[in-house]
C-alpha cells in the first residue's frame, strides 16, 4: 500500500513538474543575445559592466513580460563567454554562439579579439558590437560589426579643440599601455593633434599593463612640460594611479582620456588629484540621465552591489540589438534585415532626457552606418563625480 | 640621477619583500608557489575592505591582511601541500597545485572583491621635493621605510628566534634536520603560513600607493621569480638582492630608455637570459641546490 501510495505521489509530482515546465517553456519563447569580452584578468571591468549591463537589461524587461516583436513575446537570455582578452577564445567564443545559433553578440572589447572573430560571425551571419576602434571593421566590405561607442578617433579631436579654444592648451604629451589598443589610440589622439595645431612634445613614452609604479614612467613625459597630458586607452584601473604620479611629480597641467572612466574608483585611487580629469562618459550626468537611465543603475546596484559609471555607455548596445530587431521581426534569423533596417532606423533613446533617438550612425567616419549613436558626453570629474563638460554628437 | 635612483630603491624595497615570501617557501619545501602573486593581492583586498569598507585604521588592515593570510597559507600547506608532497615525489605535482591555487584563488577574488581598481586613501599627505632634483610623495617614503623594517624584522626573526632557526635547518637539510628532532610538518607549516604572510603584508602596504585589482596577481608573481633567478632561489639574501637590483634596472631602463619605447623589460629579460647562461644558481644560491 505504502509503495502504492509513494509511486503514485512520485507519479504525480512529476507530471506537475513536467507540465509546470512546459507551460513555463510556453508562456515566453526565448531570444538569445550572445557576449563575448574579458570577463577576467587586469581588463575584466570592462567586460563584466557589459555583461552586467546586458543582464540588467534583460531581467528588468523580462521582469516586464517580454520584448513583443512580430507578434510573439520573447523573453530576453544573454549567454555570455569570457575571451580572457585571448584573440583565440575570443574565436572560440563567436564559434560557441554560432553553434547555440545566436545571431546578435555583445563584444569583444578590444582591437585584435574584434579583429579575429570577424571571419565567423560572416562565415555564420552574426552581427556583432564590438568596443575595439580599428576602422576595417567597420569599413566595406565589411559589414557585420557594429563600433558600440564614440572612437577615440573622434571624441579626440573634440576633446583637444574644446581644451584648445577654452583653456588655451598649446603643447600636449601622449602616454600609452604597450598594447595593440591604447597604441593605435595615441597614434590617432597624436595625430589629430597636430592636424590641430598643437604642438605634440612627447607620444614615445609606453607602459607595461602591469605596471604598479608609473612615477618612473611619468619622469620623463612631466619633463616636456605639456599643457595636457593625454591617457591614450587607459583601463580604469591604471588612470587613478597614473594621475596621482603625474600630479606628485608636480605636474599641474590638465589631463584627459578618450576612454570611459569610473568616478568611485578615481575617488579611491586618486582621491582630490583627480579632479579636473576630463574622460569619456555616456548619459550619466544628473542634467542627461532620465528617469529610466536611473532606474538602471539603481536595478544595476541591486543585482550586482556596486554600479560602474562605464555601463552608461554600455547599456545601449543590447537596447539596439532589441529595438532593430522589433523595427524589423524578419532580422531575428537574418542579418541581412538587420542591416537593411539600419539605414532608416530610429527610435526613442530611453536613457536620455528630451527627444534624444537611437539611430546607427558613422557615415563619416566608416563610409556606412556601422556605429551606435551614443552621445559624446565629455565629463570632468569632481570630489567623487563626474561633471558635464560639453556634449557632442558622431556624425 | 638621484630621482632614478630613488624610484629604484623604493620599488627595490617593496619587490624584496614579496620575493622573501617566496623564496621562504621554497627553501623550505622547495615548492613554486605560482599563487604567490594572488596571495599578495588578497591581502591588498583585505587591507581594503578593513579600511576603505569598515573605516578602521590602516594598521588595523594591515594585521588582518597578515593574519587572514598566515592562516590562508597554513591551512594550504596542512591541506593541500603536505598530501600532496607525501604522496608524489615528482615536483610538478607541486607546481601543478601551485598553478590551481593561484586560478582558484583568481577566482575567489572576483566573487569576493570585484573586477575594479580598489583604493586606500593616502596615508601621508605631501611631497618631499628636493629643488626639483629628487621628488618622493611621504607616503611611498613611510611605505619603504615600512618595507625596510619589516625586511630587518623578518631576518632578526629568523637569525634569532627558535622557529627562524629550526626554519634554517630545514632549509639547509630536511634530512638532517628532522634526525635532530626537528618537527617537519609544523614548522613547514609555519614557514608557509610566514610566506603568505610576507605577501599579504606587502599588498596591504602597497595597496595605499598602488591600489589593487584582479590582475596584479600574476604579473607580481612573474616578478618575485625574477628576482629570485637574480638572487638565487631558497637564498634569502639573494631574495633581497633579487629585489633591488630589479627595482633599480627598472627605474634605471624606465627613464634610459624611454624614448625607445616599453623595452626595459626586454632589455632586463635579455640581461638575465644572458646572466643565468653564465650563472645559473643566481647571484648567491649554490649550483649544488
Amino acid at each position: 500500500m505504502k509503495r502504492r501510495v509513494f509511486l503514485g505521489t512520485s507519479g504525480l509530482s512529476l507530471a506537475l513538474v513536467l507540465s509546470v515546465g512546459s507551460v513555463a517553456w510556453a508562456e515566453n519563447a526565448k531570444l538569445k543575445i550572445g557576449f563575448v569580452g574579458v570577463t577576467s584578468g587586469p581588463a575584466a571591468a570592462w567586460g563584466i559592466s557589459n555583461q552586467r549591463s546586458m543582464e540588467t537589461r534583460a531581467a528588468w524587461l523580462n521582469e516586464l513580460g517580454g520584448v513583443e516583436i512580430g507578434g510573439t513575446t520573447y523573453d530576453i537570455e544573454i549567454v555570455p563567454f569570457d575571451d580572457q582578452k585571448d584573440p583565440k577564445r575570443a574565436i572560440a567564443g563567436m564559434e560557441k554562439m554560432a553553434q547555440d545559433g545566436i545571431h546578435y553578440v555583445v563584444g569583444p572589447n578590444v582591437d585584435d579579439g574584434a579583429a579575429a572573430v570577424r571571419p565567423v560571425a560572416e562565415q555564420n551571419g552574426i552581427m556583432y558590437f564590438p568596443y575595439a576602434f580599428p576602422k576595417e571593421l567597420y569599413t566595406a566590405p565589411a559589414s557585420n560589426a557594429i563600433l558600440g561607442m564614440v572612437a577615440n578617433y573622434q571624441s579626440g579631436p573634440a576633446i583637444y579643440k574644446y581644451l584648445m579654444e577654452n583653456k588655451g592648451v598649446k603643447k600636449v604629451a601622449f602616454i600609452a599601455g604597450n598594447e595593440s589598443d591604447p597604441l593605435s589610440q595615441r597614434d590617432s589622439g597624436a595625430a589629430a593633434a597636430r592636424d590641430l595645431g598643437l604642438e605634440v612634445v612627447s607620444d614615445t613614452v609606453t607602459y607595461q599593463m602591469d605596471t604598479t609604479d608609473f612615477t618612473p614612467v611619468l619622469l620623463p613625459v612631466i619633463q616636456t612640460a605639456p599643457d595636457l597630458l593625454v591617457l591614450s586607452g587607459v583601463s580604469p584601473a591604471n588612470a587613478p594611479q597614473l594621475i596621482r604620479s603625474a600630479r606628485e611629480l608636480g605636474y599641474t597641467g590638465l589631463i584627459s582620456t578618450e576612454t570611459a572612466q569610473d568616478a568611485a574608483v578615481l575617488a579611491e585611487g586618486a582621491g582630490e588629484l583627480a579632479n579636473g580629469f576630463i574622460s569619456v562618459g555616456g548619459a550619466s550626468t544628473p542634467e542627461l540621465a532620465s528617469d529610466t537611465m536611473r532606474e538602471f543603475v539603481d536595478r544595476y546596484t541591486k543585482m550586482f552591489g556596486e554600479y560602474n559609471d562605464e555601463s552608461n555607455t554600455k547599456v545601449y548596445a543590447l537596447e539596439y540589438i532589441i529595438e532593430t530587431i522589433k523595427a524589423n521581426p524578419a532580422a531575428m534569423d537574418d542579418v541581412e534585415e538587420f542591416k537593411k533596417t539600419m539605414d532608416t532606423f530610429s527610435a526613442p533613446n530611453p536613457f536620455m532626457v528630451g527627444d534624444a533617438k537611437l539611430t546607427y550612425v558613422g557615415t563619416s567616419s566608416f563610409g556606412q552606418k556601422r556605429q551606435v549613436s551614443v552621445p559624446l558626453v565629455v565629463n570632468e570629474y569632481k570630489d567623487g563625480k563626474f561633471e558635464t563638460l560639453f556634449v557632442a554628437q558622431v556624425d | 640621477m638621484e630621482q632614478i635612483l630613488a624610484n629604484g630603491l623604493y620599488l627595490g624595497a617593496q619587490y624584496a619583500l614579496i620575493a622573501l615570501g617566496l623564496t621562504l617557501i621554497f627553501s623550505l619545501m622547495n615548492v613554486l608557489n605560482f599563487a604567490h602573486g594572488q596571495m599578495y593581492v588578497f591581502g591588498g583586498f583585505v587591507t581594503y575592505t578593513v579600511v576603505a569598507q569598515f573605516g578602521l585604521p590602516f594598521i588595523v588592515g594591515l594585521i588582518a591582511s597578515a593574519v587572514v593570510l598566515a592562516v590562508m597559507g597554513a591551512l594550504i600547506e596542512k591541506f593541500l601541500f603536505r598530501p600532496v608532497i607525501r604522496k608524489s615525489k615528482r615536483d610538478e605535482s607541486t607546481m601543478l597545485l601551485a598553478a590551481g591555487i593561484a586560478f582558484f584563488l583568481d577566482a575567489v577574488i572576483l566573487l569576493l572583491f570585484g573586477e575594479k581598481q580598489r583604493g586606500v586613501p593616502k596615508i601621508v599627505n605631501g611631497v618631499f621635493n628636493w629643488d626639483m632634483r629628487l621628488i618622493m610623495p611621504y607616503d611611498r617614503i613611510l611605505i619603504a621605510a615600512l618595507a625596510v623594517a619589516l625586511i630587518v624584522g623578518f631576518i632578526l626573526f629568523m637569525q634569532y628566534s627558535r622557529t627562524g632557526r629550526a626554519m634554517r635547518a630545514l632549509a639547509q637539510d630536511r634530512m638532517a634536520a628532522q634526525l635532530m628532532g626537528v618537527d617537519v610538518d609544523r614548522y613547514s607549516m609555519i614557514g608557509f603560513a610566514l610566506g603568505a604572510m610576507l605577501a599579504g603584508l606587502v599588498g596591504g602596504l602597497l595597496v595605499t600607493i598602488t591600489g589593487i585589482n584582479l590582475g596584479m596577481g600574476g604579473p607580481a608573481s612573474v616578478k618575485a621569480f625574477l628576482m629570485i633567478m637574480i638572487g638565487g632561489a631558497g637564498v634569502i639574501s639573494g631574495a633581497i638582492a633579487g629585489g633591488f637590483i630589479l627595482g633599480m634596472m627598472e627605474s634605471i631602463g624606465l627613464t634610459v630608455l624611454a624614448a625607445y619605447g616599453d623595452v626595459t623589460y626586454l632589455a632586463i629579460f635579455v640581461t638575465l637570459m644572458v646572466f643565468l647562461s653564465v650563472r645559473p644558481q643566481g647571484l648567491m644560491g649554490k649550483p649544488w641546490g
